[in-house]
C-alpha cells in the first residue's frame, strides 16, 4: 500500500490548510525555480524517463506529447498550453478534488509544463458543473500571481500567465480538438486530425491539451526525481493514480494508490468491502464509462493498470471503477449509459449521431426484453460498424460499454427476451429501433 | 444530441443589459484572450447572463454577441448547444438538477427523482404551480464517489436520501436555500470513506519539513546498504478465508492464471525408460504365428508395432508380465497407468486361453 509520504496530492480531501502557505508547508512550489533553470530538455527528458502517461484515459506517455511541440516559433505564433479540467466521464470524479482542495499542484504544474513547451500561457477549461472548483482554483491563481510565482517577472524567471475558461456542460468538449473549438466560442465539434493540436490548436498556434491529473503530478515528479515515480508501480504502468470507487461499495471514496494495486486490495483498504460481500459483486466497470464492463471473477485479481486491463478486455480510462452488485439491472445500468451517450453526442458525425440514439433504443428494448434474439447479434454488429467511422472516440466509447454487455451478459439478455416472450400478449414483439 | 430551442416569443423579455457588477466581470472575462478573440469569452458571458436572469433569453444571446463582435448565429448555436444553459425560464428559488447517470442510478438517483416529481412537478422543466421551483434530469454531474447528488443553481448537495432531498426542496421552497449545508449529507469529508480516512490521516506526514528528515535518513541508510529497487509482491490477492460474510477461496478461480500451452510447457516428462533396464519383459524373436495384439483394448496399430519392436508377439507374454514389468512397459509407451486400468493382463490371459470366445465369456462383449 502506497504511504503518504509517497502521495503526491496531500491534500486532496480538503481537511489541511488550501492556501499557497499550506501548500508551502507541505512541499509544492519548492525550488521551482531550479527546475526551470535545468532547461526545457531536461524537463521533457526527465517527464520521459518518469514513464508517466497521460491521467485523462487515453494513457499516451505526457512527456513524449510535450516534446512533439515546436523548439522554436520562426512565424511568429506563440505556443500554449491547455489544461483539461472538462471532467465529465461518467464515475470520474478526481480532478474535482484537485481542483477545489490541491489547486496548487496544477498550477506549479502548468508553470512547468508551459515553460517545457515554450508555451506562453495556459488556460484551464474547467467544465460548467465545477462552478466552486473555478472558485478555489481562480483563488489559488491569484495568490501565485500575487507571491510573483507566475505571471510577468516572477520569481521563476519564466514569463507566463493562467487563465481559467469554462464550459457549460457538454462531455464532448472533453476530447481535445472539441475543447479547442469551445474555447475558441464555437460548439464543441472535434476536429479532423491531422493537423494536429501541436501544430495548429489554440487559435491556430501549437498547442498540447493535458489533463488536470497529468499536468498536476508533474512538478512532484521533476522534484523527486523520475527513478522514485517510475519504482511506483509495474513496468509500462508506473506512478501512483487517483482511483475513484463508485457504486456498490461499502464506503466510496477517491484516493491516490499505487498503479497496479489489485482490484481486491484497492476496495478492502478503501471501499471497505462489497456491499454485502465479495459473492455479491456482480461486474465492475472499471475505467469510466466508456470501457467496457468486466465481470466479477476477471475482475476481482486484476492489477488495476492500462496493461491489467486490457487483458481483461477492458481499459484503465481515469480509473474510475463502477462497482456493481447483483441487485444491478445490468443490462438498465448500461443502457442509461447509451442515454448518456446519445444525449451527449455533438450531432457531427452521421455513425455517432444516429447510431448512438439507434442503439439507446434498442437497449431500451433489451431491458424488457422486447426484442428478437438475432437482434442482439444485429446491435453488436452496429456498434462494430459506429467505433472507428467517427472523427472523435465518443462513437467507440458509445460502442464499447454495449459490446462489453454482451461479450459478458449475453444469456441474461436472452434470458430477459425469453421471459418477456413467455409472458407477453401479443405474440410478435413490437419492433420500434430502426426508425 | 439533444434538440435544444429557445423559448416561445411570448415569455421573452424585449431587452437584455448586465447590471454594474457583471458588465465588470464581463470584462475580465474578454480580457482574458489574445486581441481579436474575444469570441472565446461567449460561454462564460452567456453563463453570466444566466446567473443574472436565471435563464438565458433570446435578448441576452443578442447581447452578447454584439458585446464580442459576433454573428448572432454563432451566439445562437452556442447556446443551444451547451446544455447547461437553460433556455426556458426555470424555478426563481431553485432549478434541481438530478444527476442521473449510471453511477449515480446504481446509488438511487431515481428514488430522487421520484421526490422530484411528486414535489415539483411530473415533469422536468416545469415549473411548480407557484412558479418557484423546477427540476431536470442531468448527465454526470462529475461527484460520483458522493452520488446521489444533486446540484442547485452553483452548489452540490451529496450522498442524498430521498428524505434528506425532501427536507432540501421544502427549506429552498421556504427562500431559507441558503442555510442548507452545502456538499456531503452524511458528515463525511468530501470523498473521504464514510467510515474514516484510509490515507492521510494526519498532516505530519505530508509536510515538508517531516519529508526532510525522512529522505534525510533513506538517504543515509541507502549509503549504508544497497537497497534493490524492486517493488515487493503483493499480497493482495491472498483471500482472507477468516471473513464472516464470503469465503473468496471458495468461488473465485485460482489467483494463479496459467494458459494451458504455458502449463504444458512448465511441466517435466518424466524420463523415458532405457531399454537396458532390468524390469523390461523379456523379448522373443518373431514366432511363426504372431497373435493379433490389437485385440486387446488400449492396443492400437501403432503400440502394437512397438511391442512387436520389444519382441512381444503373442498373448501368453503379456498375460505372464509382473508388475515391474508392466510399469516398464507402461512408461515406455509413455501411458499413464493405462496397462492397469484396462487389465491387459487379464485380457491377455483370455485371449491366450480362449481366443475372441473366452474373451466374450469373462468380459462380456467383444474385444475392440
Amino acid at each position: 500500500m502506497l504511504e503518504d509520504k509517497d502521495r503526491i496530492f496531500t491534500n486532496i480531501y480538503g481537511r489541511f490548510d488550501q492556501s499557497l502557505a499550506g501548500a508551502m508547508a507541505r512541499g509544492h512550489w519548492d525550488g521551482t525555480a531550479g527546475l526551470i533553470e535545468k532547461g526545457r530538455e531536461w524537463i521533457i527528458n526527465e517527464m520521459k524517463a518518469s514513464g508517466l502517461r497521460g491521467r485523462g484515459g487515453a494513457g499516451f506517455p505526457t512527456g513524449l506529447k510535450w516534446s512533439f511541440m515546436p523548439k522554436s516559433n520562426p512565424d511568429g505564433r506563440p505556443s500554449y498550453l491547455v489544461v483539461n479540467a472538462d471532467e465529465s466521464e461518467p464515475g470520474t470524479c478526481k480532478d474535482r478534488d484537485i481542483l477545489r482542495h490541491d489547486p496548487h499542484t496544477l498550477v506549479e504544474g502548468c508553470l512547468l509544463a508551459g515553460f517545457a513547451m515554450g508555451a506562453v500561457a495556459a488556460y484551464i477549461y474547467v467544465r460548467g458543473e465545477f462552478i466552486r472548483e473555478r472558485e478555489a482554483l481562480q483563488r489559488a491563481i491569484d495568490e501565485a500571481y500575487e507571491a510573483k510565482l507566475i505571471g510577468k517577472n516572477n520569481k521563476n524567471g519564466y514569463d507566463f500567465d493562467i487563465y481559467v475558461h469554462h464550459g457549460a456542460g457538454a462531455y464532448i468538449c472533453g476530447e481535445e480538438t472539441a475543447l479547442l473549438e469551445s474555447l475558441e466560442g464555437k460548439k464543441g465539434q472535434p476536429r479532423l486530425k491531422p493537423p494536429f493540436p501541436a501544430n495548429v490548436g489554440l487559435y491556430g498556434c501549437p498547442t498540447t491539451v493535458n489533463n488536470v491529473e497529468s499536468i498536476a503530478v508533474a512538478p512532484t515528479i521533476l522534484r523527486r526525481g523520475a527513478a522514485w515515480f517510475s519504482g511506483i508501480g509495474r513496468p509500462n504502468n508506473v506512478g501512483t493514480k487517483l482511483f475513484m470507487l463508485v457504486g456498490h461499495v461499502n464506503t466510496p471514496c477517491t484516493v491516490e494508490e499505487a498503479m497496479g494495486i489489485t482490484f481486491r486490495e484497492l476496495v478492502e483498504k478503501h471501499g471497505g468491502g462489497i456491499r454485502g460481500g465479495w459473492d455479491n459483486l456482480l461486474a465492475v466497470i472499471p475505467g469510466g464509462a466508456s470501457c467496457p464492463v468486466v465481470k466479477a471473477e476477471d475482475i476481482i485479481d486484476c492489477p488495476m493498470d492500462f496493461d491489467g486491463l486490457r487483458e481483461r478486455k477492458s481499459s484503465f480510462g481515469t480509473a474510475a471503477v463502477i462497482v456493481m452488485d447483483k441487485s444491478t439491472d445490468i443490462v438498465k445500468a448500461i443502457a442509461r449509459l447509451s442515454y448518456f451517450f446519445k444525449h451527449e453526442s455533438c450531432g457531427q458525425c452521421t455513425p455517432c449521431r444516429e447510431g448512438t440514439g439507434w442503439m439507446w433504443r434498442v437497449m431500451e428494448r433489451l431491458v424488457r426484453g422486447e426484442a428478437h434474439k438475432r437482434e442482439i447479434d444485429m446491435l453488436l454488429d452496429v456498434t462494430k460498424q459506429v467505433e472507428g467511422h467517427t472523427i472523435c472516440a465518443l462513437g467507440d466509447a458509445a460502442a464499447w460499454p454495449i459490446q462489453g454487455l454482451i461479450r459478458n451478459f449475453r444469456p441474461e439478455i436472452e434470458r430477459r427476451i425469453d421471459e418477456f416472450s413467455r409472458n407477453s400478449h401479443r405474440a410478435e414483439p413490437v419492433l420500434v429501433a430502426a426508425e | 444530441m439533444s434538440v435544444r430551442r429557445l423559448a416561445e416569443a411570448s415569455v421573452q423579455p424585449a431587452s437584455f443589459a448586465f447590471n454594474k457588477a457583471f458588465t465588470a466581470q464581463a470584462k475580465t472575462w474578454i480580457k482574458k484572450y489574445p486581441k481579436g478573440r474575444e469570441q472565446s469569452a461567449v460561454i462564460p458571458l452567456l453563463m453570466l447572463a444566466q446567473e443574472q436572469d436565471g435563464w438565458v433569453t433570446k435578448a441576452a444571446i443578442e447581447h452578447v454577441a454584439d458585446m464580442l463582435g459576433m454573428p448572432y448565429i454563432r451566439a445562437l448555436e452556442v447556446a443551444t448547444f451547451y446544455t447547461q444553459f437553460q433556455l426556458k425560464p426555470v424555478g426563481t428559488r431553485a432549478h434541481i438538477q438530478v444527476c442521473g447517470t449510471t453511477p449515480c442510478m446504481l446509488r438511487g438517483s431515481e428514488e430522487l427523482m421520484d421526490v422530484c416529481r411528486s414535489k415539483i412537478h411530473h415533469d422536468q422543466f416545469h415549473t411548480n404551480e407557484a412558479g418557484t421551483l423546477s427540476w431536470e434530469e442531468v448527465e454526470c454531474l462529475g461527484a460520483c464517489v458522493n452520488a446521489p447528488m444533486v446540484m442547485i443553481f452553483k452548489d452540490t448537495y451529496e450522498d442524498l436520501t430521498p428524505e434528506r432531498l425532501g427536507e432540501i426542496i421544502d427549506q429552498f421552497e421556504a427562500g431559507k436555500g441558503e442555510q442548507v449545508k452545502t456538499g456531503p449529507q452524511t458528515g463525511r469529508v468530501y470523498s473521504a470513506p464514510l467510515t474514516g480516512f484510509t490515507s492521510l490521516k494526519e498532516e505530519k506526514g505530508v509536510l515538508k519539513t517531516t519529508r526532510d528528515k525522512e529522505a534525510k535518513a533513506a538517504s543515509k541508510a541507502a549509503k549504508a546498504a544497497v537497497v534493490e529497487a524492486t517493488v515487493p509482491p503483493s499480497n493482495a490477492a491472498k483471500p482472507k478465508t477468516d471473513a464472516i460474510e464470503t469465503s473468496p477461496a471458495v468461488k473465485t478461480p485460482s489467483k494463479v492464471k496459467a494458459a494451458p500451452a504455458a502449463e504444458k510447457a512448465a511441466s517435466v516428462a518424466a524420463p523415458k525408460p532405457s531399454l537396458e533396464d532390468k524390469n523390461r519383459p523379456v523379448g522373443i524373436a518373431r514366432p511363426v504365428a504372431v497373435d493379433d495384439l490389437k485385440l486387446i483394448s488400449g492396443v492400437g496399430p501403432k503400440i502394437e508395432g512397438t511391442l512387436h519392436e520389444l519382441g512381444i508377439f503373442t498373448f501368453a507374454q503379456v498375460a505372464s508380465w509382473k508388475k515391474a514389468e508392466r510399469e516398464w512397459v507402461d512408461g515406455y509407451l509413455n501411458f499413464k497407468g493405462r496397462i492397469e486400468r484396462d487389465d491387459w493382463v487379464k485380457q491377455a490371459k483370455a485371449l491366450a486361453k480362449g481366443g475372441v470366445a473366452e474373451y466374450i465369456r469373462v468380459f462380456g462383449k467383444k474385444p475392440v
